[in-house]
């Protein structure tokens, strides 16, 4: 593992799955009366939000807790720029405070490769989504809810995504998100088609490793997950779409369409959901829609990384899975 | 007056000669010229040029004096060779009055270290909507003949006609910062492969080439001459060789950075490497190079932009636009130009001193290294190879993205008519 978790590019094959892995152990904590291990104690993380997202801090609160870690929220609305102090200058007055990890929403892409590259701090740096760049404990929770409904949750043990086909639909464009799960998810050996209007898809994209398309029918039926983007819209104002019916009609996913999808598979999204326009209620409300259990799992993820990277050699769980499994 | 004696010089990389400098004028050149009562430079094989000619400055002052003033950004010319350079618009406030060019060609007159020649605004306070008085700053004492909008682009079709009509009554250029606004809204490096993997918005080169189309068929339709600043794209010069193929008074410039860096240095998300066109690809790189060598970009240009450390120590999108140029220019055009084999030092003369001169109509700049020329002088040790300090520079700003980075070339003395600006690579 690297000091950081900048860009989900960044992570080899065992990386990724040595952090699945460990977050099925943290999972089980959460079965436990006490949901608490005592790994991070004495650690200080700092939540360094520039953007808001409450979502997001509130999970890496949760793992940061769990994980017995002291905890700093700090939330700073708009842009440094804005605010007139620094990114740098924040940064540096955390330090001195004494934090051993920085977890970084910021709204301007490669926030976080700056601050983990530029000698401005020794902490370990961790994306909690920049810009339009890169969200990778995200991609991390979606490979996680991805391995377990398609591979299992014992037997998706060690193992990665070889074979699946996941769709990934939306605002491409605009989407840290998209961009962290095709290059996690193309890692991890699964084949990945991004499905959206010309429109939304960057200048660019065809040195990515995956498929693109922008006929979402002809795609369901070879689908063994399909993820669903947020899209705003406000795009519709700057003619990325004609209107909010003729995107829905063309790439939202209803009933009609979810029936063309194989038994199995499984509709995701990150949240939050604009239902009506993307996806509709009957979709959202459905089994096969892992929304929640993605929120869940997303606690976990966030505790294997922490734990990963600023944990060193102590076991995270007194008592192993093998004797578990036992 | 004092004389001095340039021994053994390559001029324009030909065979050592002397170069007896006398009244701030060339008085002789030719083999064992008499020191007598003469200064003497050993040149000892070093490459005179003529003193290198700038189109493309922004010397900051009046406004922004913290990244540079006209004294600072003098002495840095002078470090990198050059005696005359062009002051940009976009000062605060902006050089659209006579009022504002004089001042800043005063400062250029105090400062002693190289000719100061202010561009004057297109429109009112570069907004791009009323023509601003450029009759009145022609006339003023600080003669203006090319006007630019730099930094933002004369957009609207209607305003740029009429400052390339307008502009002929006293043979006057506009300098045209080509890029669509609507298409560049956001924009924070080159569209393509690497802004869509960095999340970075899109400048694409249609918004550049879109513009320069436009202008060179304007100014084919109104019979005016038309100048495009720092051109970048490999579409960009299809355009140009096209324009100058049908006899369109096109001229265009390249900077040095777009000779030889590209958007992989983005990768890095180092705002040093943040500029105003963009760095483009390996591809637009050598199309670049190439047409700089066959003509069809007419000229080197720095659009030396200087900014303090804080406006670049910081997160990309919050970071300013551009680095400085002055004193590196020439070892950029000798690594990517002279080294590769694509101009000689005469071409580099050309597109350095001679033709810029020409295309700003700047006096006594960009003449023959020849008896009876202004003493405009630069000497290059061409054998030189060193890493770029910033520290070193002359310049108040420090956004360089050759920090650290080897390059060839030294300039070790300059003459601004006669008079010793740089000497042994220390500034007077």
């Amino acid at each position: 593992m690297q000091r950081h978790l900048i860009s989900a590019a960044d992570l080899t094959r065992d990386d990724a799955v040595l952090i699945l892995d460990t977050a099925e152990e943290m999972a089980r904590v959460a079965d436990r009366p006490i949901k608490k291990l005592p790994t991070l104690r004495g650690r200080t993380v700092v939540n360094l939000f520039f953007e808001d997202s409450t979502r997001t801090r509130i999970s890496f609160e949760a793992a940061e807790k769990r994980l017995s870690a002291d905890v700093i929220n700090f939330t700073a609305k708009g842009s440094s720029v804005s605010k007139g102090e620094s990114l740098k200058d924040t940064a540096q007055t955390l330090e001195a405070m004494g934090v051993d990890a920085v977890v970084i929403r910021h709204g301007a892409s490669g926030a976080p490769y700056r601050l983990a590259t530029s000698g401005w701090i020794d902490a370990a740096v961790i994306n909690a989504g920049d810009g339009t760049h890169q969200h990778p404990t995200q991609a991390l929770l979606d490979a996680f809810t991805m391995r377990r409904r398609l591979v299992g949750r014992d037997a998706g043990l060690g193992q990665d995504l070889a074979g699946k086909r996941i769709t990934i639909v939306g605002d491409v464009l605009h989407s840290r998100v998209a961009r962290s799960n095709v290059d996690l998810l193309h890692t991890l050996g699964a084949e990945v088609t991004l499905v959206a209007p010309p429109t939304l898809l960057p200048v660019g994209i065809e040195t990515w490793p995956c498929e693109v398309s922008y006929d979402l029918d002809s795609t369901l039926p070879k689908s063994d997950a399909v993820m669903m983007l947020r899209v705003q819209r406000e795009r519709m104002n700057a003619a990325f779409f004609p209107t909010e019916r003729e995107y829905s009609r063309r790439y939202g996913l209803d009933g009609d369409r979810m029936a063309k999808m194989p038994e199995h598979a499984i509709v995701m999204h990150p949240g939050p959901m604009v239902r009506g326009m993307e996806i509709t209620a009957e979709v959202a409300d459905s089994d096969r829609c892992t929304v929640v259990e993605q929120v869940a799992n997303g606690v976990s993820i966030r505790m294997a990384v922490l734990y990963l990277l600023l944990g060193g050699n102590e076991p995270a769980v007194t008592h192993s899975r093998t004797t578990e499994e036992k | 007056m004092s004389k001095t004696l340039i021994r053994g010089a390559k001029v324009l990389g030909g065979e050592p000669q002397d170069v007896l400098i006398e009244a701030g004028t060339i008085a002789e050149v030719g083999t064992g010229l008499s020191a007598e009562g003469a200064e003497v430079v050993e040149a000892d094989g070093k490459v005179l040029l003529p003193g290198l000619v700038d189109l493309h400055t922004h010397l900051r002052e009046p406004g922004r004096e913290d990244s540079e003033t006209v004294l600072t950004g003098t002495r840095a010319a002078a470090s990198g060779g050059y005696t005359a350079v062009f002051a940009m618009a976009n000062t605060f406030p902006v050089a659209d009055t006579a009022g504002v060019v004089e001042q800043v060609w005063r400062l250029g007159q105090e400062s002693g270290y190289c000719d100061v020649q202010p561009i004057g605004a297109v429109t009112v306070g570069l907004e791009g909507r009323k023509l601003a008085e450029l009759g009145a700053m022609h006339e003023s004492a600080a003669g203006v003949t090319v006007f630019s909008d730099d930094g933002k682009c004369v957009d609207d079709a209607v305003i740029m006609r009429r400052a390339l009509e307008y502009v002929k009554a006293f043979g006057g250029v506009v300098a045209q910062h080509a890029q669509e606004p609507r298409l560049t809204e956001g924009a924070q490096m080159n569209e393509g492969v690497v802004s869509a993997e960095l999340g970075l918005g899109g400048w694409p080169a249609v918004a550049e080439e879109s513009i320069i189309a436009r202008d060179v068929l304007l100014a084919e339709h109104v019979g005016s001459r038309v100048h495009i600043c720092h051109l970048s794209t490999a579409g960009s010069v299809e355009i140009v060789r096209w324009a100058k193929s049908r006899g369109i008074d096109v001229t265009a410039e390249v900077t040095p950075h777009h000779l030889l860096l590209t958007d992989e240095l983005v990768r890095s998300y180092n705002p040093v490497y943040k500029v105003n066109p963009p760095l483009r690809t390996e591809r637009d790189v050598m199309a670049l190079r190439e047409a700089l060598a066959d003509g069809t970009i007419d000229i080197v240009a720095t659009d030396h932009a200087p900014h303090p450390h804080e406006d670049k120590d910081c997160e990309w999108a919050a970071a300013a636009m551009g680095m400085v140029g002055l004193e590196t220019a020439l070892s950029v055009v000798q690594e990517t130009m002279v080294d590769t084999g694509l101009l000689d030092w005469a071409g580099v003369a050309d597109r350095m001193s001679f033709k810029p001169a020409r295309i700003g109509r700047a006096t006594g700049h960009g003449r023959p290294v020849s008896a009876g020329e202004p003493a405009n002088l630069t000497l290059v040790d061409t054998a030189y190879r060193g890493a770029v300090d910033p520290a070193g520079f002359a310049s108040r700003s420090r956004n360089t993205p050759y920090e650290g980075r080897e390059l060839p070339g030294r300039v070790t003395h300059t003459w601004l008519r006669g008079k010793a600006t740089l000497v042994d690579g220390k500034l007077t």
